[in-house]
């Protein structure tokens, strides 16, 4: 970001003959606009796509009146919500109640400062880019925390105490799988991460060997429990605490912490994508920069994207856990095999420093075996259940 | 360095200035008119029986000690972690890993420790009261 600017306010470029300081904060006033405008977008369009995919799931047809098949409907729910009255309880500590909102706000938009969406485009590449995504995302936390405390009431309370125990449990899974791909890449760097990866699938970490391909799975799976997704979605189970702990938050406010909840799917995929499954990597097809950075947005923007729809797919379709077996799940199981799997990953590092193509390759036929077999699964299930199903998402 | 911690504070504010604009806007359009039932806290319909703000389980505590134990060892991998490739490239690989499995291994002893005293189960089964 910062060549970039440096580059504009060169003698011949477009800010040519600007201060120095002026020209940082031009640059980064504009790239922080893009970016708030594109993080609205996705939390906003995710939840209509979410809502169309579990109505498609459900043999439902979804919401489709707003606009063409019914992408607008995010913008009417956003007026809706705008024109909602707000309602703060008598009972409630007014003080937390009103900041809450505030502090998920901050966490979440936090984390898309070290997002790489391109070569060159990220807004800060810190040398602790990953560290500060998990420290920034946690900030969550505290807000719902806050929210479910302040609202005094019993749902919310429940909700708020479930998710805080939930998020931090799974932290430590996560951290783990990210310190895996760390290992590595000898860099914190969420750029570094991605330039140690390459284009071609082979080249990605996921199957660079077993280790990091468990790491993929435990990373993602824990994130959906931080995300707090069906099936980890305890804190807002509807049907026992209302909606945890959003239950006394009422139009607007209760819109910031669903708007968070979409946006963090996003960065869920985001992050997974920059380590695991080569970030922005294209071939070099073109000369042009601009061309390619598109194209590497694209690239970046679609698996992460695909990532989302697969925390969707999940939602649509597994069950919701009780509390007892999601902390089960956390501490016997995601966190042992994190601990030995990063032993492992350490090991073989050490016997392999140059990593293993016979391993590589067979780590990308085992994948793409895994991958047909779970196709085929699908596809002989919906021919099971429904006979003349055709796969058209729009039928 | 200083260009991109002031962009992370600049995302960070801008988190906080969406929600303020957002909730800014609101304020001019929304309707208010509070009155005492709906502003009361909402327990299924009922009147609220008392505060909501009690002791609530033990186990969530429990959850939270055990966490700060590993986070803070989570957090003391990361280091070694950044810096396993040059132990690696150097030839000192074998050593680095050793002294990170020592580490490990204690840590994992607590974690045996906890699960054997069955504080991980969410479901204690009490001593039936003679």
């Amino acid at each position: 970001m910062q060549q970039f600017a440096d580059g504009l306010m060169e003698p011949g470029g477009p800010l040519a003959g600007i201060s120095t300081p002026l020209g940082y904060v031009l640059v980064v006033a504009l790239f922080a606009f893009l970016i708030l405008n594109f993080i609205m977008l996705v939390a906003g369009v995710t939840s209509w796509v979410e809502r169309r995919v579990w109505a498609r799931i459900q043999s439902r047809i979804g919401p489709n009146r707003v606009g063409p098949q019914g992408v607008l409907q995010w913008l009417a729910d956003g007026i809706k919500n705008i024109m909602k009255e707000d309602i703060v309880p008598e009972q409630a500590d007014r003080f937390l109640f009103k900041a809450a909102p505030y502090l998920t706000m901050m966490g979440f938009f936090g984390a898309f400062a070290c997002i790489p969406f391109a070569d060159g485009v990220i807004a800060a590449d810190l040398n602790v880019g990953v560290l500060y995504i998990t420290a920034v995302t946690a900030l969550v936390v505290v807000g719902i925390l806050m929210a479910g405390w302040s609202s005094n009431n019993k749902w919310a309370l429940l909700g708020g105490i479930r998710s805080a125990a939930q998020i931090i449990s799974y932290e430590i899974p996560a951290g783990l799988a990210v310190i895996t791909v760390v290992l590595f890449t000898g860099t914190l760097s969420m750029q570094g991460i991605v330039e140690a990866q390459g284009a071609a699938p082979w080249k990605w970490f996921l199957f660079a060997n077993p280790f990091l391909f468990v790491a993929f799975f435990v990373f993602f799976t824990a994130a959906l429990a931080e995300g707090n997704r069906t099936p980890f979605d305890l804190p807002e189970a509807e049907s026992e605490l209302v909606a945890g702990a959003f239950t006394e938050y009422s139009g607007l406010r209760s819109l910031l912490f669903f708007l968070v909840e979409w946006g963090n799917l996003y960065v869920i995929g985001a992050v997974a994508t920059a380590l695991f499954l080569g970030g922005w990597r294209v071939p070099a097809v073109t000369d042009n920069p601009v061309l390619l950075g598109v194209l590497q947005f694209l690239v970046f923007f679609g698996k992460s994207y695909f990532l989302v729809f697969i925390a969707m797919w999940v939602r649509g379709t597994l069950p919701r856990v009780r509390v007892d077996q999601l902390m089960s799940l956390c501490w016997k199981y995601l966190v042992p095999i994190s601990f030995v799997n990063m032993l492992g990953a350490m090991v073989f590092f050490v016997l392999f420093p140059e990593g293993s193509p016979v391993v590589r390759f067979g780590m990308v036929a085992f994948g793409a075996a895994l991958l047909v077999y779970f196709l085929s699964r699908v596809v002989f299930h919906i021919r099971r259940a429904r006979p003349e199903f055709h796969l058209s998402p729009f039928a | 360095m200083e260009f991109q911690l002031a962009n992370v504070l600049v995302y960070i504010l801008l988190g906080a200035i969406t929600a303020a604009l957002m909730l800014g806007l609101g304020w001019l359009l929304r309707p208010s008119n509070p009155e005492r039932m709906k502003l009361s806290t909402y327990e299924c319909g009922e009147p609220p029986s008392g505060s909501a703000w009690i002791n609530f389980n033990i186990r969530f505590y429990l959850i939270a000690l055990v966490f700060v134990i590993f986070d803070v060892e989570v957090a003391f991998i990361y280091p070694v972690a950044a810096t396993f490739r040059h132990y690696v490239t150097s030839g000192q690989g074998m050593i680095a890993f050793t002294e990170i499995f020592v580490f490990l291994v204690i840590l994992f002893v607590g974690l045996v420790y906890v699960w054997a005293k069955r504080d991980l189960e969410w479901l204690k089964r009490v001593p039936p009261v003679a």
